[in-house]
């Protein structure tokens, strides 16, 4: 059993041992190992009813485990309840005490810790500046606009000086340019302290923009854990590449084929790497025809059809435009696939 | 906290209000129910709907509530629809108004219209009013108009307006889209406010007693005229007992259709209110004014002016107020002494009310299932009873050993808490359930165990729905008359309300003088303590409505 020695002391943060949880002998958590070192900025990625908001809670002590459990630093803190645990939680739509006013809010785990009110008001005002909110500390918190109360959020649990951070799609109640430039400020932040922090979200683009490693969660379970790059490269399963944003992914038959040649070796799914895809200047490739080409966050992205096989990848464009950019719906093109783009996937 | 701390501490939660109900409500009301169905009591009970002077009382109690339930309906509906989707200036404070008639005490309301009456020289004549149907009539619509623009106006404003759009868009004009779109998903709210008005107005007390006179007497008019004038209570027994069968039915019905209302709700804000046109506006407005505004300024007129001698104005004048510190032959204390009665035990009314009504809505919102049912149920029950069940219960019960309270003035009070306790429940039990189980689990994150989370989460919010359920048990203990008139007489617990009612029933510019001012006065503090608490308390997350 890889389960850690009780009573430990070395700085090895969170460790999470084959955590289960179930509501009303429904399991909502299967068998979740993970860890999370001291620094390290860990994304759980997955869609809705995942699981991964039941596991932050249940880190944090709102959730109780019917298996496995939750160390920090080779402590089990299976008896140490939720405001022993010195985790910090920002909740998804913040979850800010209307009866008090912003600085009540960042000063509650500073107030219940028992800390002298000199030392508070300096401490509150800190955790302000760092989230962008100087002076606010006497608004009341509803006036505050989404992206503003997210910060409180944010600012109450740093106050208090967690040892972890969790944020369960802090970011999520907000319109998209705000959420993309909270997301850039966030990891900022977050890496300036030098903070555990464990984060939640459905959004790749989020996860890829934050994350030390990335875990993309399915069924209760962690698929695949790795660095983004690791993830990226090779999902492992066909739901976690759905989930990091992959999108050409071809079902082979019996033999390995499909309309875009022999891909593998029998049946199954692979991915194959929208970066790998190209359009040949002269002839030579797969024959193709472009359905269409659009715009995405500012990259030219073309989708072709083979036979009946539709995939999308990015185009050159601008300044070192090659064919690309001058693609139209309709147009006969030579469709290249790279060496490596093909990796298999476990359904 | 210890554990058996903890467990005397849930065991107090749970005794102080089931005592408090045992003991002022639950024994007094089984003390009408063991006499009037004993026996002698049930051979009278049996009796009563052959003897006519009872068909006839019946029958103007049930017709009087239809008819001024349809009225009420009828003059409240524009308005409704005025405060849910137009905007125009002095909204808010349309809408706060419209809600003073609601609290106002029934005595001075009833005195209202009898000012009203002489004013607009109705009050004998061929076109009198006094002593009429239609003056009970008219002060129910002025007393339950809020009752409908409150719940239904509250209702409509949530219901999506995409809807009746959509409609309108599709080629309806506006009246058909009312009645195809909007009226079925409005007529739940407008049947639950009406069936409220209706039993308002069933068991409706002070306002019959002061504008009926003798001969216009309902079911609880004829329980007080049988205990306490004639001293005949075996016949005052058998009507408490027909009248409480009648209100256990109607609260039965009401409950259906609160129901279904809180199913069909959902609510939809949006920025965008259009402006009222002005013909609608002035029209509803001159409406409104006109049903709830005359009476109450007459009232004030009246009371600052000397009677009118042979059609000339009487002139402005203190002396009605100035002549509330004298004593007259009717009143055996001062009507200001009275006032003072009734301060005191609105104050103390208000404090039992919160005591009792906190700890039982802890219970509701924390307590096991069954208790909590049983109490959500039971603390509700002396709203649903008529305050003439709560007085007379309290008249034939509580006068004998073991408990003889007879000789406590504070009987009174105790009285007013039990109409007060519900109040008080409506207001804190939606707000502690309405507390978002995540602030908790935050604080709980943040470091605070779980007895610094009650104390630093549920308290200040429910603090403040205290604050609002004690405003509302102080107006309510105050204007309090139905309770009170069946408690012995005793000259340190004459309140303003019976003080008023005396005044009112003998004739005499100085007297009729005096009752106007004294009525001002209770009108005046009923409708401050109401709107101060209720202003200052919703600016908190304090939900709940009464």
């Amino acid at each position: 059993m890889n389960r850690p020695v009780d009573g430990g002391t070395a700085p090895v943060g969170l460790e999470v041992h084959g955590l289960s949880v179930s509501f009303d002998g429904v399991p909502v958590l299967a068998g979740v190992d993970l860890t999370v070192a001291p620094g390290e900025l860990v994304v759980l990625l997955g869609p809705s009813g995942c699981g991964k908001s039941t596991l932050l809670r249940t880190v944090a002590g709102l959730e109780q485990p019917v298996a496995g459990g939750v160390w920090w630093d080779g402590v089990d803190l299976a008896r140490v309840p939720t405001h022993e645990r010195g985790f910090g939680l920002v909740f998804q739509d913040h979850a800010l005490f209307g009866h008090r006013d912003v600085a009540g809010n960042v000063d509650f785990g500073l107030r219940v810790a028992g800390m002298p009110s000199d030392q508070r008001a300096q401490r509150v005002a800190r955790a302000l500046a760092l989230v962008g909110l100087d002076g606010f500390g006497g608004r009341r918190v509803d006036t505050l606009s989404g992206g503003e109360a997210q910060r409180v959020a944010l600012a109450r649990s740093l106050a208090a000086a967690p040892r972890l951070l969790m944020l369960d799609e802090p970011l999520g109640s907000l319109d998209r340019s705000l959420r993309e430039r909270l997301t850039a400020e966030l990891g900022t932040l977050l890496r300036r302290l030098g903070l555990a922090a464990l984060h939640v979200t459905h959004d790749h683009d989020e996860a890829f923009a934050l994350a030390d490693r990335i875990a993309v969660m399915g069924g209760g379970r962690i698929d695949r854990i790795g660095t983004p790059d690791e993830v990226w490269a090779d999902p492992g399963t066909v739901h976690a590449a759905r989930c990091l944003g992959h999108e050409n992914l071809v079902v082979l038959d019996a033999d390995g084929g499909c309309a875009l040649g022999r891909l593998g070796s029998g049946s199954g799914t692979v991915l194959v790497r929208a970066d790998c895809l190209s359009v040949a200047p002269v002839s030579g490739g797969v024959d193709a025809i472009v359905a269409s080409v659009s715009r995405r966050a500012g990259r030219l992205v073309a989708t072709v059809v083979v036979g009946d096989l539709s995939v999308r990848f990015p185009l050159a464009d601008g300044h070192d435009a090659g064919v690309g950019s001058t693609l139209r719906p309709g147009d006969r093109v030579d469709l290249v696939v790279a060496a490596g783009a093909v990796v298999r996937l476990v359904d | 906290m210890t554990r058996v701390g903890r467990q005397l501490t849930a065991a107090s939660c749970v005794a102080v209000p089931a005592v408090f109900l045992a003991v002022f409500f639950l024994y007094p009301v089984g003390s009408i129910l063991a006499r009037g169905l004993g026996a002698d009591g049930l051979s009278r009970l049996v009796d009563l709907p052959g003897r006519s002077s009872f068909r006839s009382v019946a029958w103007f109690t049930v017709w009087q509530a239809v008819v001024s339930t349809v009225l009420t309906v009828v003059v409240a509906l524009p308005g409704a629809h005025l405060l849910a989707r137009r905007r125009f200036r002095g909204r808010s404070l349309l809408r706060a108004a419209a809600t003073v008639p609601f609290v106002l005490p029934t005595v001075v309301v009833g005195g209202a219209f009898l000012a009203l009456f002489e004013r607009l020289g109705l009050a004998d004549g061929p076109l009198r009013l006094t002593r009429t149907a239609g003056a009970i009539l008219a002060a129910h619509v002025f007393f339950n108009v809020a009752v409908v623009l409150r719940t239904v106006g509250t209702f409509w404003e949530g219901l999506d307006p995409r809807a009746t759009e959509a409609a309108r868009v599709l080629g309806a004009s506006p009246v058909q889209a009312f009645r195809w779109v909007t009226w079925p998903r409005l007529w739940p709210a407008v049947a639950a406010a009406s069936s409220i008005v209706f039993l308002f107005c069933f068991t409706s007390f002070g306002v019959v007693l002061v504008l009926g006179g003798p001969a216009r007497a309902t079911l609880e008019t004829e329980v007080w005229r049988h205990a306490v004038f004639r001293g005949d209570l075996a016949s005052a027994t058998a009507l408490a007992i027909v009248q409480m069968a009648a209100v256990v039915a109607m609260v039965v019905v009401t409950n259906r259709l609160q129901r279904r209302r809180a199913v069909g709700q959902r609510v939809v804000r949006r920025a965008m209110v259009p402006r009222a046109s002005g013909g609608l506006l002035a029209g509803n407005l001159a409406l409104l004014v006109v049903v709830l505004g005359l009476p109450i300024a007459v009232l004030v007129e009246r009371s600052l002016t000397r009677g009118r001698a042979g059609g000339r104005w009487g002139g402005l004048t203190l002396d009605h107020y100035a002549a509330l510190a004298d004593r007259v032959t009717l009143l055996p204390v001062s009507a200001l002494e009275a006032l003072g009665n009734s301060l005191v035990f609105a104050v103390v009314a208000a404090g039992l009310a919160v005591l009792v009504g906190g700890l039982a809505s802890v219970v509701v919102v924390h307590g096991r299932s069954a208790v909590s049912r049983a109490f959500d149920l039971g603390m509700m029950l002396p709203l649903g009873a008529s305050a003439v069940t709560v007085g007379f219960g309290m008249l034939i019960a509580l006068d004998e050993p073991p408990l003889d309270l007879r000789s406590s003035r504070w009987l009174v009070p105790v009285a007013h808490a039990l109409v007060g306790v519900p109040f008080v429940m409506r207001i804190v039990v939606p707000t502690l359930r309405g507390i978002d189980v995540r602030l908790r689990e935050a604080a709980a994150v943040l470091g605070a165990a779980p007895a610094r989370v009650r104390r630093e989460i549920d308290l200040p919010i429910a603090a403040r729905a205290l604050a609002v359920g004690a405003g509302f048990s102080f107006a309510v203990s105050l204007g309090e008359f139905g309770a009170t008139s069946f408690l012995p007489r005793h000259p340190d617990r004459l309140t303003a309300p019976l003080a008023l009612f005396r005044l009112l029933s003998q004739p005499g510019d100085a007297l009729r003088g005096q009752a106007m001012a004294l009525a001002v006065l209770l009108m005046v503090a009923t409708a401050l303590s109401v709107l101060a608490i209720e202003g200052w308390g919703r600016r908190g997350s304090v939900r709940g409505d009464l």
